[in-house]
């Protein structure tokens, strides 16, 4: 990955007039961002995979056995898949391709965001996308809708449960977009501390607003073990912190180095 | 000690971020975005609340990931 751009740079490295510039430009393809984006996706999905297998399954395993004892109708419903299969392969392939399409996403993000946000360089850009992302994709949702383990939520309502959590993501990217916007167009008038606090707390209410309109169908059956729930809870935001930290760490050093070669 | 590993790093002229034109973004953006979504449902949605294939295989394959990245599952 690395090597491609240096072959890159190298075509026309001296062209520009700038003494600078010309070798960044060349660093910076959409094609480098993009295959970086998805292999950083991979390792991210790799570092959550640890935190699933130590912190989650744990509490996987508990809900599933409380799910079994309280089930209470008789004779097992044919096993599908295994259990083993689901926490190994199944796991592995599911938050395989969450790694690589947040990945690819993210990297499509920053591309937008390098040199737009201020004088920001490529270190602190993805640190910046990474932490709006994670606001957006995972903290907005995640307040409203945590995660639930296997026996929390009813089944009837599978369908508007799906619809009310795609559409707080969607309301997620939607309010930190908003606020990108809105901070950008203000840092001329009010300076950069004030207006990324004006900004931060226009978001924080318009959400908390949100949070009180919108339906709360949540069904946690009774006797269920709080532990368990709050455990299985903090696992998911867990995996999900160690995967945009990843995105937004490692996929910033990657490309800081790339500028400065 | 640390200061002289540090004034150096500082001292190299950083070019300015140089944007890339949204011209070029775009393309890539617009597939990158309809390949992550059809990834994302897949993981996290197909034999739940909508079933592109019939059964429940994917449901089931998925389903350890689909309850801790946060999907409602069942």
């Amino acid at each position: 990955m690395a090597s491609s751009n240096v072959t890159g740079s190298n075509v026309n490295a001296s062209t520009t007039a700038a003494p600078d510039a010309g070798a960044p430009a060349q660093a910076m393809t959409m094609r480098a961002l993009l295959v970086r984006g998805m292999l950083v996706g991979i390792a991210g999905a790799a570092l959550a995979l640890v935190v699933a297998w130590i912190y989650g399954e744990p509490q996987v395993g508990a809900a599933i056995s409380f799910e079994e004892a309280h089930a209470g109708h008789a004779g097992h419903e044919p096993e599908v898949v295994s259990r083993a299969v689901q926490k190994s392969a199944g796991l592995i392939t599911a938050v395989g391709f969450y790694g690589v399409a947040i990945g690819g996403i993210f990297a499509i993000a920053f591309a937008f965001a390098y040199g737009r946000l201020g004088a920001l360089h490529a270190r602190a850009t993805a640190a910046l996308v990474a932490l709006l992302g994670f606001a957006a994709v995972e903290g907005v949702p995640f307040l409203k809708y945590p995660a639930t383990p296997p026996a929390v939520g009813n089944p009837d309502t599978i369908g508007s449960r799906t619809a009310l959590y795609f559409g707080m993501v969607a309301i997620g990217i939607a309010t930190v977009v908003g606020a990108v916007i809105v901070c950008r167009r203000l840092v001329p008038r009010f300076g950069t501390w004030n207006a990324v606090t004006l900004s931060a707390v226009a978001f924080a209410l318009v959400n908390a607003v949100l949070f009180q309109v919108t339906p709360k169908p949540d069904a946690i059956p009774e006797h269920f073990p709080a532990e368990t729930l709050w455990d299985f809870r903090i696992a998911s935001l867990g995996m999900q912190a160690v995967l945009w930290a990843t995105l937004g760490l490692l996929f910033g050093w990657l490309t800081e180095r790339s500028v400065r070669k | 000690m640390a200061q002289s590993v540090v004034s150096p790093q500082t001292a190299v002229s950083r070019p300015a971020p140089l944007r890339i034109p949204v011209r070029d973004i775009v393309p890539w953006a617009v597939f990158a975005a309809v390949l992550g979504l059809v990834l994302i449902y897949f993981v996290g949605a197909e034999q739940g609340a909508t079933s592109l294939i019939s059964g429940t295989w994917v449901h089931e394959f998925t389903h350890d990931g689909r309850h801790l990245l946060g999907f409602p599952c069942h």
